[in-house]
């Protein structure tokens, strides 16, 4: 893909654990590598320690990967993002209650903001661009919003406080990192609407970092699945939930929650499903332990991610038949 | 006569604004060996009122009427000394969080023997034996009475504590969000472990959720909550299948499936109300789309037809005198 806004180059990210005795190496990603093009939403599912929150960290420039390249617009990002990237490339945090200073006004954020990025403003352009930043998240009025403080917002009203944060800097790229997963079920949908809008409206692309394969769905148009550090599968949003393709994928899919489905035989009768901490990774898959395809094979060597159709890859010897 | 019965039960809590009536007069029967599921977003007091059912309500909360049953004792009389035998043998909790729940600088052993000296006669060996026992029961190997909670992954704390809910036999197992803190797939493995458990043991169940859809197979009955009351119960297939009441409807619009055509959804637009002055009529009207002017000036009650119960003008019409 040759627009893409974001490539991502065999990034690894390693961190030191363990005391003296017990030291070891953590693989939080492994090998990741994967494109965002222009207005495209991309999901990047996975459990808790799968690897999807170091992913959004690394490319908010929050701490370097330990190897790999970032590409961003078609440059370099080099250790440290400069601001002009980090405006480029804003990200919104999981928790709307924490990540909002409490003591200043809902105008203080979104017009810090757009001082930093967009300086030639004057104070009564920026007035009249943070209203409009407000209500294109639908914050309305926008003008009283603004002089709310965050405790009179609500859980999804602070979120989308944090999108129209992350416009001001007028991005191409937002990074959203389990934006809904704090809130109530009935105002999630709100705020997937919100990005699916600002994805068709305003053309912005979003890397979605979720561990609910329904709003992937719901949002995105692709999809990639991690396990333990690395990509276990990627492809098309209805490709891979309709014909999941890697064991994990499948379990995930099996396991998820839908009243509209009946109860199914699925693994979890079996597997007490818990994904590894990868400290000083032998070779092998990292799936073969908990895997029912799992042969000698998978537990000596790697498996790559591989075409399996055109547009959907998997990392899986017995799928791709290696 | 069914094991717990709960009639027309109010909390308050007491704040700066005036009194917050977080449970509005819940009424709720729960048979023996039943599972039922209180569905609910933050705020509508369903942990509130499972916190009043347990009798473990403390300042600024109050239970300001109602009724509470267990097995025809009426827990709100008890004194202190003999809510203390009651809990655990009949009654044990199961709290949201693991991580915070249990304590970080006791083995795992340490804290269930706690809870066997706290409550029973039991000699070191009874206690070892039991102890082992109950952790075989949610598959983890014994061998782990000697691990620290941090020793264990999530979903493992958390199964630890159902097999410590579990040491005396209760008759009735509370559990606020247990699954909540956990990815999906060990959930549903918990939500199997909780299921198989039951059937085993026969005790009954009172499972507090934000997330009906964890419950859709599991819960014989579901209740769901809003602005502290009621507004459907019913058995959980028929909840699913053909929800009543509009924020029931809302509610099972609100999640994406995995299955079928991809529709737009909307949610349910707005927020709950303010429990300090509530709206004068049903609390839920504010938010209705169906909302008629009775709704806005009539509270409705909650009406019973065969097995469903709906508090909604709309499924059950004032009649006009």
């Amino acid at each position: 893909m040759s627009n893409a806004v974001l490539s991502v180059e065999s990034i690894t990210r390693l961190f030191r654990v363990g005391g003296l005795r017990t030291r070891g190496t953590l693989h939080a990603i492994d090998d990741v590598t994967f494109e965002v093009g222009a207005s495209e939403i991309v999901a990047l599912v996975g459990e808790s320690g799968s690897g999807k929150s170091t992913i959004a960290r690394v490319l908010a420039g929050l701490y370097p990967p330990s190897e790999g390249r970032i590409l961003f617009e078609g440059q370099s990002v080099g250790r440290r993002p400069s601001r002009r990237v980090r405006g480029r490339m804003p990200m919104v945090f999981q928790d709307p209650f924490g990540s909002i200073n409490p003591v200043l006004r809902v105008g203080h954020g979104i017009e810090r903001a757009l001082k930093l990025h967009r300086p030639e403003l004057s104070g009564e352009q920026r007035h009249d661009a943070a209203v409009s930043l407000l209500e294109r998240v639908g914050l309305l009025p926008g003008a009283e919003v603004l002089r709310r403080f965050p405790h009179e917002l609500s859980g999804g009203q602070r979120q989308r406080l944090g999108f129209a944060q992350a416009l001001a800097s007028r991005p191409s790229l937002i990074l959203a990192d389990e934006p809904v997963s704090m809130l109530d079920v009935s105002i999630r949908i709100g705020l997937l609407n919100v990005m699916r809008d600002l994805r068709d409206r305003e053309g912005v692309s979003i890397l979605y970092i979720t561990h609910d394969l329904a709003s992937a769905r719901y949002v995105a148009d692709r999809m990639i699945v991690l396990y333990a550090g690395r990509i276990v599968e990627t492809g098309r949003t209805e490709d891979v939930i309709s014909h999941p393709q890697h064991p994990y994928t499948r379990l995930l899919m099996s396991t998820a929650p839908d009243p509209r489905l009946p109860l199914s035989d699925d693994a979890s009768l079996t597997d007490l499903g818990e994904p590894p901490k990868v400290i000083n990774p032998g070779p092998g898959c990292r799936f073969a332990p908990r895997c029912p395809l799992a042969t000698d094979a998978c537990r000596v060597a790697t498996p790559r991610l591989r075409a399996v159709s055109t547009d959907q890859d998997v990392a899986c010897f017995a799928v791709t038949g290696e | 006569m069914s094991l717990l019965h709960v009639h027309d039960l109010y909390v308050e809590y007491e704040t700066p604004a005036g009194p917050a009536r977080a449970v509005n007069g819940v009424s709720l029967d729960l048979d023996r060996g039943e599972f039922l599921a209180i569905v609910g977003e933050s705020g509508c007091g369903k942990s509130t009122l499972l916190f009043a059912i347990a009798q473990l309500l403390s300042y600024p909360a109050r239970m300001t009427g109602g009724v509470v049953q267990f097995d025809g004792l009426d827990l709100t009389a008890l004194k202190p000394e003999e809510l203390r035998r009651h809990r655990w043998r009949d009654v044990s909790v199961v709290m949201q969080s693991a991580m915070n729940a249990l304590n970080p600088t006791l083995s795992i052993g340490a804290q269930l023997a706690d809870v066997c000296r706290a409550h029973t006669e039991w000699d070191d060996r009874q206690i070892a034996d039991r102890s082992a026992e109950v952790l075989s029961m949610v598959s983890i190997d014994p061998a782990h009475l000697k691990s620290y909670p941090f020793q264990l992954s999530g979903g493992m704390r958390q199964r630890a504590m159902i097999a410590m809910a579990l040491l005396l036999e209760p008759k009735l197992v509370i559990m606020d969000e247990p699954t909540s803190a956990l990815d999906v797939v060990a959930q549903r493995s918990l939500m199997r472990q909780i299921h198989a458990l039951r059937e085993r043991l026969g005790f009954s169940v009172l499972f507090v959720t934000h997330d009906m859809s964890v419950v859709s197979h599991f819960s014989d009955r579901l209740a769901v909550m809003y602005a502290g009351e009621v507004v459907e119960l019913g058995s959980t297939r028929a909840v699913f299948d053909d929800p009543q009441h509009p924020y029931s409807v809302g509610l099972m619009d609100a999640f994406p499936s995995l299955l079928g055509d991809l529709k737009p959804l909307t949610g349910i637009p707005g927020n709950p109300p303010s429990l300090v002055e509530p709206p004068p009529g049903c609390l839920f009207a504010p938010r209705c789309p169906n909302a008629t002017d009775a709704c806005r000036t009539t509270r409705p009650e909650l009406l019973s037809d065969d097995s469903r119960s709906v508090r909604c003008h709309l499924v059950h019409p004032l009649e006009v005198p």
